[in-house]
């Protein structure tokens, strides 16, 4: 192949697969399974295999003191995690709901306000992601198992004994 | 190992030099499109196949020419609607050397004709006690309704083991194919592994105790020749649109002898005799099992389909598959981070070449190859108990041929899949900024 068509190749590519991505990915964060969650939730993509399991610990405040995220999968959807696991420490369950929204909107196509771009720290260079659609679905994982994990304790927390 | 040459021996195998497969390229339109700027690399035929312009053609044709209802009308383009819709039916008949036409039974897929077999065969010959076998390396389409049909009778499901080399387990079949057993399903062509089952052995185990025996040959009909009687199945399941033809057709072979004895599966219009208000009799077979208007136009595109593959032959469709899989077996063992799985022996693999890269998720693999054109498929293939269980993968890639992929084709994969590797075990290992 001459080289600029492996430049390119490359080039292509570089733009899914930032650097942080794939550090992200080699090396992913907050990966410990945690022994006495808050919040416990699992979501599976049944098309191609990628799994992700959350922990969450929550502090006497309501806000995120520890995060565990483990699973399988594409190096999209991995970082993903990872980069979202980064994101959640000391966020109350508001604050995270409202940045799985952003993010979810980002992946749809939607642009973010400058502001709203920051609050999502390193998370913000998947946006790449969105130039591959059929890869929005692994980027998503991890997020929209958080989400329903944050569903399931608020459903749990109303029905709660006083 | 199977030596050059092998299948030019073959009884019906042409003089001449197997495929013109450089000619043949031209007859499908979609061949000649690019892809991210490169030339299509279409190697995801078991998913599905490209269509030649033949096929094309007849769908235009019947719906330019005479589109109209089957079976019952009597004025010029029903009757010749009805005319060529029947004869292809005699087409698959004959390309399967089935009996008679009456054997042959219009699906939408190869997972609906099985689905037909479980309901109308399953529940009402199942029982408690009873036990249906199937292999550890099935799609989901020959498993799934299965284990629907064996907890709704009480019945048990059982499992042929996959060995590591990829061939069925035999060494004590006899322990799983009981006086007990009732049906027999098997995978003919592994959509994952390339395996190719022993159909006829397993047809006699399972008659033996009495059992019928299924084949789902989706993978298997539409790459070499496949003789329903020589196999004395009692049922054979495929897909139109993995053999050039149309998607929404597939085919239910079912054996004289027990497609008389089977209730319809889906009821309505077409497959009744007489109705009133409180019951209602049956058509005659095949057409008891086909409610409803049918495909009319995708089982005609069949018939055309089934006439190019004749046209070519099926043991030249096997040979030249079988060279491009010996090929890409030969081009990918010098590559050491690559696994692939499945036999190595080409007389008992089809052109399914599945494959992993440790430490690289196939999802990126395949997209970085669609950046080049090329089209592999990556996930589990629907075969998740063979590829997370078995396999304990979560997924592979998957290349896989048909009649009109070449060599070149697959050197290009394989510089791409080199290409790959180098960017992902490059990328990421540089310290981050």
């Amino acid at each position: 192949m001459s080289s600029p068509d492996l430049d390119l190749f490359v080039s292509d590519l570089d733009e899914l697969y930032r650097e942080v991505i794939m550090d992200h990915y080699r090396r992913p964060r907050n990966a410990q399974e945690l022994q006495a969650p808050t919040i416990k939730t699992h979501g599976l993509n049944p098309f191609c295999g990628d799994e992700s399991s959350i922990q969450l610990v929550l502090d006497g405040q309501g806000r995120v003191a520890q995060v565990g995220v483990q699973g399988r999968g594409c190096s999209i959807s991995q970082s993903s995690s990872s980069l979202m696991s980064v994101l959640l420490k000391g966020k109350t369950v508001e604050e995270v709901e409202g940045l799985t929204e952003l993010f979810r909107r980002m992946m749809q196509g939607k642009d973010l306000s400058e502001p709203e771009r920051l609050s999502l720290g390193e998370a913000g260079v998947l946006e790449g992601v969105r130039r591959f659609p059929v890869r929005i679905k692994c980027a998503l994982l991890a997020w929209m198992t958080l989400l329903d994990g944050l569903e399931e304790y608020r459903a749990k927390a109303k029905h709660a004994p006083e | 190992m199977v030596e050059q040459g092998y299948f030019s021996t073959l009884p019906g195998a042409k003089k001449e030099l197997m495929l013109n497969v450089a000619r043949l390229r031209q007859d499908f339109p979609i061949l000649s499109r690019k892809v991210n700027g490169r030339p299509l690399v279409y190697l995801d035929n078991a998913a599905t196949s490209q269509k030649p312009r033949q096929v094309i053609q007849a769908l235009v044709d019947y719906y330019k020419g005479y589109n109209s209802n089957v079976h019952r009308g009597v004025h010029a383009l029903s009757m010749e609607a009805t005319a060529r819709y029947e004869e292809a039916r005699e087409k698959v008949a004959s390309f399967l050397h089935s009996p008679a036409p009456e054997c042959i039974v219009w699906v939408r897929n190869t997972t609906e004709g099985i689905n037909l077999v479980a309901h109308a065969w399953g529940l009402a010959n199942l029982r408690e006690g009873d036990e249906v076998v199937v292999t550890e390396m099935e799609h989901h389409s020959n498993l799934v309704p299965w284990q629907k049909v064996t907890k709704a009778t009480g019945a048990t499901l059982k499992l042929i083991p996959v060995k590591d080399d990829g061939l069925l387990d035999l060494s004590r079949l006899d322990t799983i194919i009981t006086p007990r057993t009732r049906l027999v399903s098997v995978i003919h062509m592994s959509n994952v592994l390339g395996t190719i089952n022993p159909v006829k052995e397993l047809a006699k185990a399972a008659h033996k105790v009495g059992a019928l025996f299924m084949v789902d040959a989706a993978q298997s009909v539409p790459h070499e020749a496949v003789d329903v009687q020589d196999i004395d199945c009692d049922f054979l399941a495929f897909s139109g649109h993995k053999m050039l033809g149309p998607t929404g057709i597939g085919v239910l072979y079912v054996k004289p002898e027990v497609i008389r004895e089977m209730e319809p599966f889906l009821t309505g219009g077409d497959m009744v005799r007489e109705v009133w208000w409180d019951r209602a009799t049956w058509n005659d077979i095949p057409w008891r099992f086909e409610a409803g208007t049918p495909s009319i136009a995708d089982a005609i595109a069949l018939g055309v389909a089934v006439d190019y593959l004749q046209d070519l032959g099926m043991v030249d469709v096997r040979a030249h598959e079988a060279q491009l899989t010996r090929y890409a077996l030969e081009r990918l063992k010098p590559l050491e981070e690559v696994n692939v799985f499945g036999p190595r022996d080409l007389s008992v693999r089809g052109g399914i070449v599945a494959f992993d890269v440790p430490g690289i998720h196939p999802h990126d693999l395949g997209t970085a190859l669609d950046q080049e054109g090329i089209a592999i498929r990556t996930g589990h293939h629907c075969a998740m108990p063979l590829t997370r269980d078995r396999l304990g993968l979560a997924a592979t890639a998957r290349a896989s041929f048909y009649l009109y992929n070449t060599e070149e084709e697959i050197d290009l994969f394989v510089e791409s899949l080199k290409r790959a590797i180098g960017y992902f075990n490059g990328v990421g290992r540089r310290s981050p900024r």
